[in-house]
Formats: C-alpha cells, sequence, structure tokens
C-alpha cells in the first residue's frame, strides 16, 4: 500500500449554500435586513391603546377563568350538535367526493385530460379561505347550517383531493406495474395497486380533516354558517366572556378529544 | 410460441434501447437474456407485454401480434403473459392469497374482484399454488411479513394463477442470496418443464443462467450478439456482450462459490434437498 504523506493544518470551511458569491450575499442579506428595520419602523404603535386592550383582555381571561356553562347552556348544546353535525356529514360528503377527484388529479395514472381538470378543480377550492366562502353560501342559501356545510365539504374536496393525488403519485410502481401486468382493468388496477398502498394515509387525512373541520366550523359560525361558531359570536357580542369561555374551552376539549384519538386510529391502520 | 420481428424501442429522451431485435421461443424452451445494464434487458421484457410501449416492430404471440392491440384485447393478452419482477412487486399491504388471486384479474369482473369473491376453481387452483411453492400456511399472512425468498414464490404463484402461456422474468434473483437464488431458479425451470411453458428471464448472473437455461441470448446495447445454446458461452463471447473482463478468473471464483454451496447443500439427501426447497426456507 503506497503510504500517503502526513500533511498537517489544512483548512477547511464549509462552501457557502445558497449564494456563492461574497459580495451578491453581502448585498442580499444586507438589504433584507435593512428592509426588516425600516418595515418595522413603520408599524404604528398607540401605547394608550395598548393598556386600554389590556384590561378588555383581562376582563376576557378572568370570564375565561369563571366559565359559565349553565346560563346558556341549551344555546350552546344546540351550537355544539350542530357543528358536530355539520363537521361529520360535511367530512363524509367531501371524502367521498374528493377520492375521485384525487385519483384524476394524480399525473401517473390519470390522462392529461381529466389530469388537468381535477387539477381545476382542487386549485379553485384551495384558492378561497373557508370564511371567504362561507360569507358566499350563507347569501346563496341564508343562514344556517346548510351553508356551514357546503362551506366544508367543499374546502375538504380541494384538502383532501391535493393530498390524495400526491400519495398516488409517490406509490410504488412496480406493485401497480405488477397489477397491470395480469391484464387487470382500470378500476381493479386502483382496487389492488393503489388503494393499498393510500389507504392508511388517507383515513389518516380524513380524521384530520375532521378536527379541522370541527374548528372551522366555530370560525364560519361568526359569519353566519351556523354553529357553535355562532353561539361563541353571540356570547362575545353580549360581553359575556364566562359563557364565551365555556365555548372555548368545550372546543378545546373535543378539539383534543380527536387529535389523541386520530392519533391511535392511524397507528393502527398502518 | 413467441416470435419477436425487429422489436425497436427508442425513447422520448431519445435513448435508442432496443435497435431491431428479432428471435423465437418455441413452446418449452427458456431462454435466458444476458447483457451488460443498460442494454436494453429489461425494456425488452416490458416490451413483450406492452407494459413499455415499442415503437417499432411486432410480437407475435400464437399469431396474434400484440403491438397491434389496445384496451380490453391488451388486457386479454396480458391475462396469458405471467411476469414475474426483480423486486418482486408484490402488493405489500395485501394478504399472500389476495396476491395470488390478482392473478386472476384479468378474467374476473370488477365486483367479484372489489368483494373478494373470487370462483371457487380460481381459489382452489390459488392453494394448489400455495402448496406447490410450499407456502400454503402462510395465506392469510401480509405480503410484507414474508422474507425474500418467500415473497418471490408468492410472485411465482401470481404468475401462474393466470394460466400463462409464456412467463416473462425479470431478474428473479437479484435481491436475493446465492442458495436462494438456485431455489428459485430451480423452482422457476421446474415449473416450465412441468407444463411446457416458454420463458424469457432476464439474469445478470452469467453463472447462474449457464446452470439453468436451456439458450442463452446476449444483448448489447439494443442489439443481440449472441443467441446460442449456454455451452458455446465462452470468454471471446462474454468479452463480446460485456467487454474486456477476466473471464477465466470470474469462472473459477463461481465454480468455488458452487463448490461451498455444494457442500453445504449438496451432500444432503435428495429427499432433504426437496423438502428445503418446498418448505420455503430462505
Amino acid at each position: 500500500m503506497a503510504s500517503v504523506p502526513p500533511v498537517a493544518g489544512r483548512r477547511w470551511r464549509r462552501p457557502p449554500v445558497l449564494i456563492k458569491d461574497r459580495n451578491t450575499r453581502w448585498i442580499v442579506y444586507g438589504g433584507l435586513l435593512i428592509y426588516l428595520a425600516l418595515a418595522m419602523s413603520t408599524v404604528d404603535v398607540n401605547w394608550q391603546r395598548v393598556a386600554d386592550g389590556l384590561e378588555r383582555g383581562m376582563r376576557f381571561i378572568n370570564g375565561f377563568l369563571q366559565p359559565d356553562f349553565t346560563s346558556r347552556s341549551t344555546d350552546i348544546y344546540r351550537g355544539l350538535i350542530e357543528s358536530l353535525t355539520m363537521t361529520l356529514t360535511s367530512t363524509v360528503v367531501g371524502v367521498l367526493i374528493s377520492i375521485p377527484i384525487g385519483i384524476g388529479a394524480a399525473r401517473n395514472i390519470a390522462p392529461p385530460v381529466i389530469y388537468y381538470i381535477c387539477r381545476s378543480i382542487i386549485a379553485i377550492s384551495r384558492t378561497f379561505q373557508e370564511v371567504i366562502i362561507a360569507i358566499f353560501f350563507v347569501v346563496m342559501f341564508g343562514f344556517g347550517p346548510f351553508a356551514g356545510f357546503l362551506t366544508l365539504a367543499f374546502s375538504t374536496i380541494g384538502f383532501l383531493g391535493k393530498l390524495l393525488a400526491e400519495d398516488i403519485e409517490d406509490i410504488d410502481e412496480a406493485q401497480a406495474e405488477a397489477i397491470r401486468a395480469t391484464g387487470a382493468s382500470f378500476m381493479q388496477l386502483i382496487n389492488y395497486g393503489v388503494q393499498p398502498q393510500v389507504m392508511p394515509r388517507l383515513i389518516g387525512l380524513s380524521l384530520y380533516r375532521l378536527d379541522i373541520n370541527f374548528r372551522e366550523s366555530a370560525v364560519i359560525g361568526i359569519v353566519g354558517a351556523g354553529g357553535i361558531g355562532a353561539t361563541l359570536n353571540v356570547a362575545i357580542s353580549r360581553y359575556e366572556y364566562d359563557s364565551a369561555g365555556a365555548v372555548l374551552l368545550i372546543i378545546i376539549g373535543i378539539v383534543m378529544l380527536a387529535e389523541y384519538s386520530s392519533s391511535y386510529v392511524r397507528k393502527w391502520v398502518q | 410460441m413467441l416470435r419477436l420481428d425487429t422489436l425497436a424501442k427508442r425513447y422520448k429522451t431519445g435513448d435508442h434501447a432496443l435497435k431491431g431485435v428479432s428471435f423465437t421461443v418455441e413452446k418449452g424452451q427458456v431462454v435466458g437474456l444476458i447483457g451488460p445494464s443498460g442494454a436494453g434487458k429489461s425494456t425488452l421484457i416490458r416490451c413483450i407485454n406492452r407494459l413499455v410501449e415499442p415503437t417499432g416492430g411486432s410480437i407475435y404471440l400464437n399469431d396474434v401480434d400484440l403491438a397491434g392491440l389496445s384496451g380490453g384485447e391488451l388486457r386479454r393478452a396480458r391475462r396469458r403473459i405471467g411476469m414475474i419482477f426483480q423486486e418482486y412487486a408484490l402488493v405489500e399491504r395485501l394478504t399472500v392469497m389476495e396476491n395470488v388471486l390478482s392473478g386472476r384479474l384479468g378474467y374476473v369482473p370488477f365486483w367479484r374482484s372489489l368483494l373478494r369473491r373470487f370462483r371457487q376453481a380460481d381459489v382452489d387452483k390459488a392453494f394448489a399454488l400455495l402448496d406447490r411453492v410450499g407456502l400454503s400456511e402462510h395465506a392469510d399472512k401480509r405480503a410484507d411479513e414474508l422474507s425474500g425468498g418467500q415473497r418471490q414464490r408468492v410472485g411465482i404463484a401470481r404468475a401462474l394463477e393466470q394460466d400463462p402461456e409464456l412467463l416473462l422474468v425479470d431478474e428473479p434473483t437479484a435481491s436475493l442470496d446465492p442458495k436462494t437464488s438456485r431455489q428459485i431458479m430451480r423452482l422457476i425451470m421446474e415449473i416450465c418443464r412441468e407444463s411446457g411453458l416458454p420463458a424469457v428471464i432476464n439474469i445478470h448472473d452469467v453463472m447462474l443462467a449457464k446452470m439453468f437455461v436451456d439458450r442463452i441470448i446476449g444483448l448489447t446495447a439494443g442489439e443481440v450478439v449472441f443467441d446460442g445454446a449456454p455451452a458455446l458461452l465462452d470468454d471471446a463471447v462474454l468479452t463480446r456482450i460485456y467487454g474486456e473482463e477476466d473471464w477465466t478468473a470470474m469462472q473459477a471464483s463461481a465454480a468455488e462459490d458452487a463448490a461451498d454451496a455444494a457442500a453445504t447443500y449438496g451432500a444432503a439427501p435428495p429427499e432433504r434437498v426437496k423438502e428445503e426447497r418446498m418448505a420455503g426456507l430462505a
């Protein structure tokens, strides 16, 4: 074996990661820093208003610490049932619609025309935030949980369709190829070659969407789409922070419960 | 009988993977396809059942040109061509039985496959094949619970469940250890012999190919450069296929391997060898 002469003191520095040129680096990073400083200086803070706000905030927190579940219990109960119904129905309908759309939006199995149609449906659904869609549906169908149901189902399609399509694009192609080689039809290919590979993630995402939909149901209620959000809105606008606190605690409790049970189910379906 | 006529494939990238390959495989003949990586072996095998679209030439299986088929006709042709894959390509989250029964997908209507209500004859055949490859007690295990050798046996059973007229085998032993490789090759050969099934086996291990197949086709850069009996495969031919290499030294080391294997397993009485093979060891 040829001996390597020992050379001590050879210098090594990690090469720059993003911007190779030294001057460009200084200009880009320096420019960003200056912009940040200037932008911060234009934020106008009214300290008097902040002091007032702190006091109101304290009242809110006090309401939170002494939540009143009883005096508005029928409203809270009705709002909660409405929200849960809205959440479950919209998730089920949204998932059912998003499955064919997700399959159509997967580049590796869908023909180009179908692919572009499904991608645009997903894009439209993802462009608008829930609140905006909710306002639209409230205008169309009036106040109440039906508008909320449509809103949540519509945004579920975009969310789940996109993630399902990406998961399908990531499957092990060899398994699908083997099914294709047996002479399977397209539907059989989906059922045998694709579904087993994406099912655990589809179930996990659907459960995740279930708890997103519950949280969203509280938000869209504020713009008139019914549910627990409407109850919360009424309580806050009447300055009943103790009832509002009770509603928030219930929302937190349900979200935590959903979180815990969905992580359990995800492990179980692997 | 399979007949390829000036089969060509040019990929969209401009890669000329196959440049007019022609040969005929008679009933019951097992052909080993050898050649360096990138010679087009995998493309050739996938062109036969149209998993890869050929860009020229024809593929005659019993006088039907597969290159001209589409839709339902193509699926009906594919169901008579069994395929065995390098990394087994089992559907990992399905059970062993579902994987074997998936060989019937080309024959059964969608609702039967969806509800897993396969005809009794199909189920009987699947159990018989699992018995044949020594895995019947694993029928309800998930495919990803099996070892490499066992998975390849399931792959073989799936291909045979199709009632194939032709077997395409793509690097069946590439992910297996030397002993299991030999068991798998022996199993494939036995099955082909029993039913006079012609096969095209894509194989990178020259020694293994020489040991088992009836005829060897050497492919280099998309062209057939050798076609003949394994015995004719000498150093000159290997150099033509793979380029310069010390073949004598390589064969000597392979012979040593074989001797080792013989010392470990070959000395056992024939019954035991057979039992081992059937028990789904490895």
